[in-house]
């Protein structure tokens, strides 16, 4: 028979790939979004990221019940304390998500000064990493927890490349300055996704091994 | 600082007749540190701690292999065991103050070793009980039975009995499991200030206390010890299975 324990800590880890599926969607639709400069669907990112805040505050509340009832030990331990910081990235995945949605929003359907090249590879990448981080802790899987944080190298070498792109449009021609830095600011919001995800692999390996990332 | 050992323990084996209740145990206990002994019953903790002032001397065909170092010298050598037990002070699961006053409960100890002086005494009884944090509720009522007093005041008092003869060790063997929660807080936080004084062994079913006052925590099991080390690491990243599934009561 399955402990009471173990069912809450099993409920836990539900509630953690949902929310793991709900910021992806985010991303996802916001990306989507930015693409097609689809004011409605931006719109819409902004509701899912409600979602996320919520499922964000049920999580924490669950983790503070289980802390308080439980006293967990070892790898309960790790486990809720790790669910504890790993919620708090996602969630800011999620608000840098409505954040990209605000500014599709804002450019109101102005043509790109250039056709999105770079960015949607960004946004592939972090999503990657983002599936990956969760896939790694369902699966308590080091390897891919570790191949997550080293794949943020890609994500920072898009942002660089996306910069240097948008100074070259700016020296172009100056008319470009208010569009170059929404999109500048879009792609550093892809570029903070993923260190927020490099942080929830850090506490994935953290539940595994018992070390913390530095 | 280098830590130094209090207690080295090497090769310990013991037999209750036939029967084999620690198996070559092999530890070092470092001096001014709590160090907390954890598993389920029957595992050999309590005769582990018991061995350490030789109590199981006592226990008809109680055999001990091994050695067991106090400051580098062989508890089974030349050592008085009247001598041994002066420097290691035990305190029991259940209070057991004598039945007289509280001042002959403290003075007990230190009259069998010699002190006659009602002046050194008086200042015996007051030290004792001050550093077992009992003094202020006890200085006006030291002629009253200990019997009078409340399970947690007794504990406290038979802390402050094993402390009057000046020891160097504190055992202490399960010391607060008859106690309710505010006399178990104040038996804790009694035990983390007389570290700096005194190095403490302690034995322990309550695994939220071994977490909150010890800095080492050694795992038994079935009379072996599975697993020793830092108790913050033993707690959050066990390295023995058996260990994670006792701790976090998947055991069995």
């Amino acid at each position: 028979m399955m402990r009471r324990f173990d069912e809450q800590l099993a409920i836990l880890n539900d509630m953690l790939l949902e929310m793991g599926a709900m910021v992806e969607k985010t991303i996802t639709v916001a990306t989507q979004a930015l693409q097609t400069q689809d004011v409605g669907l931006a719109k819409k990112v902004i509701e899912l990221e409600d979602d996320v805040d919520q499922k964000e505050k049920d999580i924490e509340a669950l983790c503070l019940k289980l802390l308080l009832q439980q006293q967990p030990v070892a790898k309960d331990l790790r486990l809720i304390s790790a669910a504890l910081k790993m919620i708090t990235d996602m969630e800011r995945m999620a608000d840098q998500a409505a954040d990209i949605s605000e500014i599709v929003v804002m450019m109101n359907r102005v043509p790109y000064i250039k056709k999105l090249e770079h960015i949607p590879q960004m946004a592939k990448a972090t999503i990657k990493m983002v599936t990956e981080s969760i896939d790694a802790f369902v699966r308590k899987d080091l390897e891919l927890a570790k191949a997550v944080i080293e794949y943020d190298d890609v994500v920072d070498d898009l942002f660089d490349l996306v910069k240097h792109e948008l100074i070259e449009l700016i020296c172009t021609d100056s008319s470009n300055g208010e569009q170059a830095i929404d999109l500048l600011m879009i792609a550093k919001y892809f570029e903070r996704i993923g260190d927020h995800a490099c942080n929830v692999a850090e506490w994935v390996m953290y539940s595994i091994t018992g070390k913390q990332v530095k | 600082m280098a830590k130094t050992n209090k207690f080295s323990l090497k090769n310990v084996d013991l037999w209750y007749n036939n029967f084999q209740a620690l198996k070559n145990i092999n530890m070092n206990i470092p001096s001014n540190e709590i160090t907390a002994f954890i598993g389920p019953s029957g595992c050999g903790k309590s005769t582990l701690i018991k061995s350490m002032n030789r109590m199981n001397d006592l226990v008809e065909g109680c055999k001990i292999t091994g050695s067991i170092m106090l400051d580098d010298e062989s508890i089974h050598g030349h050592i008085d065991v009247n001598a041994l037990r002066k420097r290691v002070g035990m305190v029991f699961q259940k209070p057991n103050p004598f039945p007289m006053s509280i001042f002959d409960n403290i003075a007990y100890g230190p009259r069998t070793h010699g002190i006659k002086s009602k002046f050194k005494l008086n200042d015996i009884v007051e030290k004792s009980l001050r550093d077992a944090a009992i003094w202020d509720e006890l200085k006006d009522r030291l002629k009253k039975s200990a019997l009078s007093l409340s399970g947690g005041q007794q504990q406290r008092l038979c802390i402050a009995r094993a402390l009057s003869v000046q020891p160097d060790v504190l055992l202490m063997d399960e010391p607060t499991s008859a106690l309710d929660p505010i006399s178990t807080a104040k038996i804790e936080e009694l035990v983390i200030n007389l570290k700096k004084d005194y190095t403490i062994v302690i034995v322990t079913h309550n695994m939220q206390q071994a977490v909150r006052i010890s800095d080492n925590t050694g795992f038994f099991l079935l009379g072996e010890m599975i697993e020793y080390g830092d108790t913050q690491q033993i707690f959050s990243a066990p390295s023995d299975k058996r260990t994670e599934d006792y701790i976090t009561g998947r055991f069995g």
